[in-house]
């Protein structure tokens, strides 16, 4: 498994690249499905602590695993969101349907 | 400033150039001394294009995108052309969420956040020709 990724429990946390852009976006949605697909998830915690830029195709990447984890009543974080990021998350409007920076100080798990 | 400056970068369509070709125009742009705020809108802007002109025009397949920046008298002009398939419907395609690439999970959010970024966005496209996107933003309106 990609070391971005940390399966404990049914949570699935995933650690977003420095930029999360069209050319990286399709190597998160299938590791991240992949993982989906053999856990039982119920939480998805994406960690933009590295990421300084995101575009729309971030945007795709992120509402893409909402529905697929909304499927089965789990839910979406986001944490370490900074300013920039933050602004195109509001932007979209997947800040109704994801939790931004509503937990601080998380660490990344150790496998 | 009242003199001009500019830069124009060609690039194969390839999505590898993506984040070179933003971070160039972004430290073009510092001469502006623009905000962290405006920087961040325009790498955005100039992903949101270059991205389509990939995707959109080239459909991932070969061909040459040309960027343009402009700097002249606080504002930045950047245009973004493929000599790609072309928009038969442009009002279409730059309503919110309107995409031809559902599958693949694409927001059809482009367009949306090149307009939300940059103050000014136009598009000209001829089917079977290329799109030209060109997009202007006043950098600094608070120190004026």
């Amino acid at each position: 498994m990609d070391e971005n990724f940390i399966v404990k429990g049914t949570c699935m946390y995933v650690k977003l690249p420095q930029d999360l852009d069209c050319n990286n976006a399709a190597l998160i949605r299938s590791e991240a499905d992949k993982i989906m697909e053999r856990e039982n998830i119920r939480t998805i915690i994406f960690d933009f602590e590295k990421t300084n830029f995101m575009d729309s195709t971030g945007i795709g990447v992120i509402m893409g695993r909402y529905k697929n984890v909304k499927l089965i009543g789990g839910s979406v974080l986001a944490i370490n969101v900074n300013a920039a990021v933050e602004k195109i998350l509001t932007l979209s409007g997947i800040h109704k349907l994801i939790r931004i920076n509503e937990v601080s100080g998380l660490k990344m798990p150790v496998k | 400033m009242n003199s001009t400056n500019k830069i124009k970068i060609e690039f194969d369509s390839n999505t590898e150039n993506i984040g070179f070709v933003r971070v160039s125009v972004a430290a073009f742009l510092t001469q502006l001394n623009p905000t962290l705020e405006e920087v961040s809108d325009v790498k955005t802007a100039v992903s949101e294009a270059v991205t389509n002109a990939i995707l959109h025009g080239y459909e991932r397949g070969e061909g040459q995108v040309e960027l343009k920046a402009i700097l002249e008298d606080h504002v930045i002009t950047i245009s973004v052309s493929d000599k790609g398939m072309g928009i038969e419907n442009i009002e279409q395609a730059m309503e919110p969420l309107f995409t031809t690439k559902s599958e693949n999970e694409h927001s059809g959010m482009g367009f949306m956040f090149m307009q939300a970024f940059m103050d000014e966005v136009k598009v000209e496209s001829n089917v079977g020709e290329g799109t030209t996107v060109t997009m202007k933003k006043r950098i600094g309106c608070e120190q004026i």
